[in-house]
């Protein structure tokens, strides 16, 4: 493997902040400790639904080392961002405190600001509440739903296509409530220096955050300084900010003192959103020989009593195979429960397990395997907007995907391949992921002390983009990964995207490139007019910037370091600023559907006479582009299958008919997979780069891993146990009635 | 968290000393969390970590003396228990995981409490609590209503329905061990079966042991001769989840014939569940699926199941089917 700095990207990189990491030198936001802070903890409705009558907080008040206790009557102004504001993007249209009434277990009623923690969560127990109770609608299924839907892709005529369909599936898939569960819990510290706030906040989007925060507490954008320097990830439940944020920058302001506020982890189930349970309807109609002709995707998602989300189940549906007849519709189910939230591949992730389990079940009916079902379907062009792919490889996934995993081995029927005792089941699913380029700028810094600098207003959610742009400044500058400095975290630096929607990477890089390539020139042209510097008068075009150093194309002798120029010159740090254009202004891009493609093996182990179903093998390629960091990349893929596991066999938020609360709120009632639970798992990428998506044609990997893996899962408990389970996640009880009942 | 006073004991006297209107602290994993919860409020605490408990003597008879400060991973390694009675190393090494089998402690496992998680939500009376007998007596049993997938179908009242959580006690009650105390009164044993408590009327009263009374050790009689013993805990997910059903037995087969049986049932039962129904229709008859099945059968016969735990009765017979399997394997 080569080690030059032209061979850096597609190297295997480790974390250049995996030190920090490893030794807990790290800043999360929850780490930043600052002189005098005082501490909140919020105070949450224990009812789902109605009206506060009184709230009781003198005993609070007259606990040890309260400072302040905040709540509808004192908050003071906040205000509301205006909906679909891109730039300006909320969680909940509902402002911290606005009004008396509870529209969810958990919603925030009063927060308690004390000298210690301690007393705090103490005083916070005593406040009470009087409620005026209603009975809350929380109803687990949404098919009680009878309102109007809203029409999404369309072509063709699909009711007659199907009426008139040779082979037909129609079922409805269901994924429940899931909560996101970063190991950080979200956190808040707000530091005001008189007019100008500081915060130290789990974002995955400090730009976006001060703006939110600016207009929420109405004050301009240049007092609020968001800072995140460390994320302990987030899985979109820390894109946009929550009411504890505002609740923290006003406390602090109200007591002239900086506040720290950090959510319980059964705060985490009810306050800071959530996936929401979809029920999705799919259709497929196809001909004997297996070509789809029709294909409807029907679904409801929950929401809260204010907040219209979209869960957006949809977003593969209309471009993943070629089919005519196509309709899609989708309608918002009312609840009294918190806002959902946009949660690791959301959508798609669902609504590929819905797409692709009624794939699988279209394949059984044809008795065609599943591979060639979808091999056989795949488009040539983006059918629903009516352009081209900009780089496709699905069917070089699934084919490179089978191969690995061995896939020509299986058998069909039911429990009919066995090893050690225990019966296997062999699945597979399709996957895909929208590709984007935001704008975004980063700047490039030569100092005269040697480093690198380079820095944006982005931030690593624990995904690796710290080392991803480090590799970018060395493959540019030839400057060793010792020597850079990446910067982030910080809304106060040159605008970045947010960490959602695995976007970073494909974006940023290259407005590093033209930062690196912009700040190498100027050094060159700086060298040349230097007194002292043994490259005066020499015209730019006969010098390069290679290792860091500047020199003449001819000579190897005579080559300054960059640092050199710059203390001649008696300048401390030159530096240039890279922009990237968006994928939909650029004209390359601009006209091409842009997507991640992969495949999903999965194998699962079963031991009927005990009930016992394990993930033991996960074969998953993955068309992202060009991959940077092969390492960090990998890790996102093998993170995501693992998430794949809980989402298939294990997760699920649970909340009690009666209060509406998260019942199973916690690591112990709330199973996501452990490491005993994770599988063998091979991660293969294609790499071939996206012609259109910049200098390095990457288009990211943080989600799509996830897509596909549950639908792979239940074709592999379809296969093993002869159980067709349509409602995730697969439970032991839905498998007690598997006939086999001997491996 | 309520204010509490801390005392530390140094040893056995002082502990029983302080013992009035307090708890004893043993690794608090299961008592911290319910104190920050407000389920238990004890105005003090008395560390028992100093207490010289920690050992695992061989008694003279053969049997196994356990401190009850012996934490549960050093019993779960310990050579002795491995060897003599695997079934109690299987049972603990399956609870919990690594760091809270590092804190926890033999009295401490023998007295945790139940995760139904009403039990843990603040009690009706306040808004949006839930009834719960063992909190608050009177109260009733949110429960029965409420999501109930991970509670009891053996040993239930309608008062409450709540499952014992630990798995080492489930192969405690197999291996017959026999609990010493010391308090106020002297000190006494408790047979395992006496221990722990149903239900009934009095879900709050949980087990014999009388106030400011001091789990000392428990003793294990000395190992069966021939017999073999294991644990099978089976749950959602491969770890750190409390059982759904699981079985521990202890078996000795000669001729094909079952000669000694002893069989408790954990994830199933209000109290580690020893199935004498099981035994009994095991006991002399032939090591076979057929006897396995009905033994099976019998000890879930009584079985209660609620609105949604119903397929704890099939998973635990194919639970106890498997273990009785597996303990009389020949190879
Ligand atoms: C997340 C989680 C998962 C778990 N999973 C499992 C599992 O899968 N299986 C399982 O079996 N267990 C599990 N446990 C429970 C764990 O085994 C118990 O918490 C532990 O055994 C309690 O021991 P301790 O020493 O920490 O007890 P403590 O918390 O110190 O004490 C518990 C109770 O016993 C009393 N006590 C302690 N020692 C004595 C004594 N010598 N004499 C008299 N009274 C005493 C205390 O006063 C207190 O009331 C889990 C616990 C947690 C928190």
């Amino acid at each position: 493997m080569s080690t030059t700095p032209a061979g850096i990207i597609g190297r295997p990189t480790p974390r250049i902040d995996g030190p920090l990491k490893t030794t807990g030198t790290a800043k999360y936001s929850a780490d930043f400790h600052i002189e005098g802070m005082a501490y909140a903890v919020p105070v949450i409705a224990s009812i789902a639904s109605g009206k506060i009558r009184t709230l009781d907080t003198s005993a609070a008040e007259k606990m040890p080392g309260v400072l302040l206790v905040l709540h509808h009557g004192n908050i003071g102004p906040l205000y509301r961002t205006v909906p679909g504001d891109g730039d300006a993007t909320n969680s909940e249209v509902r402002s911290a405190f606005e009004d008396d009434v509870v529209r969810h277990w958990g919603q925030y009623i009063a927060l308690v600001v004390a000298e210690t923690f301690e007393q705090a969560t103490a005083a916070a127990a005593v406040v009470k509440a009087d409620y005026e109770a209603e009975k809350p609608s929380v109803r687990e299924s949404l098919d009680d739903y009878t309102g109007e839907r809203k029409k999404g892709s369309h072509r063709g005529d699909f009711d007659k296509a199907f009426a008139s369909a040779q082979v037909k599936v129609d079922q409805t898939y269901v994924t429940p409530i899931e909560t996101h569960n970063p190991i950080e819990m979200h956190g808040s510290v707000a530091v005001w220096d008189r007019e100008q706030l500081t915060m130290f906040e789990t974002t995955q989007g400090v730009v976006n955050h001060r703006v939110v925060m600016a207009q929420t507490l109405g004050v301009p954008i240049e007092n609020v300084r968001v800072v995140t320097r460390f994320l302990g990830s987030g899985f979109g439940g820390k894109l946009f900010p929550w009411p504890h944020c505002a609740m923290s920058a006003v406390a602090a302001r109200k007591l002239g003192r900086p506040v720290k506020l950090s959510l319980t982890r059964k705060m985490m189930f009810s306050s800071v959103g959530y996936r929401p349970r979809t029920e999705q309807r799919i259709r497929l109609g196809a001909s004997s020989d297996g070509k789809l002709v029709a294909l409807s995707h029907d679904y409801l998602n929950n929401t809260s009593m204010l907040d219209d989300f979209d869960e957006g189940c949809a977003e593969a549906t209309p471009y993943l195979y070629s089919v005519a007849n196509l309709s899609v519709t989708s309608a918002l189910v009312r609840r009294n429960l918190g806002a959902p939230m946009y949660m690791r591949g959301p959508g798609a992730v669902p609504g590929l397990y819905a797409m692709e389990a009624g794939m699988n079940e279209l394949a059984d009916e044809l008795k065609m395997d599943p591979v060639k079902l979808r091999i056989v379907n795949d488009a040539e062009k983006d059918e629903d907007k009516n352009i081209p792919f900009s780089s496709r490889h699905y069917q070089e996934c699934l084919e490179v995907g089978a191969k690995k995993f061995g896939w020509e081995k299986r058998t069909a029927g039911t429990g009919s391949m066995k090893r050690d005792g225990k019966i296997l089941g062999w699945g597979m699913a399709g996957a895909s992921w929208v590709a984007t380029r935001l704008p975004c700028t980063a700047h490039v810094e030569f100092h005269s002390n040697g480093r690198v600098s380079v820095r944006s207003g982005t931030q690593d959610i624990g995904t690796g983009t710290y080392t991803t742009f480090a590799q970018v400044v060395h493959e540019k500058t030839g400057v060793p990964l010792d020597r850079i400095d990446v910067v982030l975290g910080d809304s106060s630096l040159p605008d970045g995207p947010m960490s959602g929607g695995s976007m970073v990477t494909g974006s940023v890089c290259d407005a590093i490139a033209k930062a690196s390539t912009e700040a190498m020139k100027k050094m060159l042209a700086l060298s040349t007019g230097i007194d002292g510097s043994p490259l005066k008068g020499a015209k730019a075009e006969e010098l390069e910037f290679a290792d860091g150093r500047i020199r003449k194309k001819d000579q190897a002798a005579g080559d300054p370091e960059f640092a050199e120029i710059l203390k001649l010159a008696r300048i401390d740090g030159l530096s240039a600023e890279g922009k990237t254009v968006p994928t939909w202004e650029d004209p390359q891009s601009k006209d091409k559907s842009l997507h991640s493609y992969g495949a999903q093996f999965v194998e699962v182990e079963w031991e009927p006479e005990i009930a016992r179903l394990r993930v033991s093998r996960v074969v998953t390629v993955i068309d992202a582009g060009r991959i940077i960091n092969p390492k960090a990349a990998a890790n996102q893929i093998a993170g995501a299958v693992v998430m794949g596991v809980g989402m298939g066999l294990l997760e699920e938020t649970v909340h009690d008919q009666r209060t509406g609360q998260p019942i199973n709120g916690s690591m112990a009632d709330y199973l996501m997979a452990t490491c005993a639970d994770s599988p063998d798992i091979d991660v293969t990428f294609l790499d071939h780069p996206d012609p259109v998506m910049g200098e390095y044609g990457a288009r990211g990997v943080g989600e799509i891993g996830l897509a596909g893996v549950a639908a792979a899962i239940t074709a592999a408990v379809h296969h093993a146990t002869g159980m067709r389970v349509r409602e995730l996640p697969v439970k032991i009880e839905n498998l007690l009635g598997a006939k086999v009942l001997q491996a | 968290m309520e204010t509490f006073s801390y005392v530390k004991a140094p040893n056995v006297e002082k502990a029983l000393a302080s013992a009035d209107g307090a708890k004893f602290i043993a690794g608090g994993t299961t008592l911290v969390d319910l104190m920050k919860l407000y389920v238990e409020t004890p105005k003090t605490l008395v560390d028992i970590n100093l207490l010289p408990l920690d050992k695992i003597e061989k008694l003279p008879d053969g049997g196994l003396r356990i401190g009850a400060m012996v934490r549960n991973s050093d019993l779960a390694w310990s050579e002795e228990v491995k060897k003599s009675y695997p079934v109690l190393s299987e049972a603990l090494l399956s609870g919990a995981s690594p760091q809270l089998r590092n804190m926890a402690t033999t009295g401490g496992n023998l007295l945790q409490r139940t995760r139904c998680m009403y039990f843990r939500e603040p009690s009706a009376g306040t808004p949006g609590g839930y009834g719960c007998n063992k909190r608050t007596p009177g109260t009733g049993c949110a429960a029965v209503d409420g999501f109930n997938r991970m509670h009891a179908v053996l040993g239930t009242s309608d008062k409450c329905i709540a499952t014992h959580p630990s798995d080492m006690c489930v192969a405690m009650a197999a291996l017959e061990a026999v609990i010493h105390v010391e308090g106020p009164k002297g000190k006494r044993t408790i047979a395992f079966a006496d221990f722990h408590k149903l239900p009934g009327e009095t879900p709050h009263i949980e087990n014999a042991l009388e106030a400011g009374e001091l789990i000392t050790h428990v003793d294990l009689p000395k190992p069966v001769e021939g017999a073999k013993s294991t644990y099978l805990k089976l749950r959602d997910r491969a770890s750190y989840e409390f059982a759904l059903a699981s079985a521990a037995v202890v078996a000795r087969v000669e001729g094909g014939h079952i000669r000694y049986i002893r069989v408790a049932m954990g994830g199933v039962g209000t109290k580690p569940w020893r199935s004498r129904e099981a035994e009994a229709a095991l006991m002399g008859k032939p090591a076979n699926e057929a006897a396995f099945k009905a033994a099976a059968q019998a000890a879930l016969a009584k079985a209660k199941p609620q609105k949604d735990n119903a397929f704890k009765v099939e998973l635990a017979k194919r639970c106890l089917v498997r273990s009785l399997k597996t303990a009389t394997a020949t190879a």
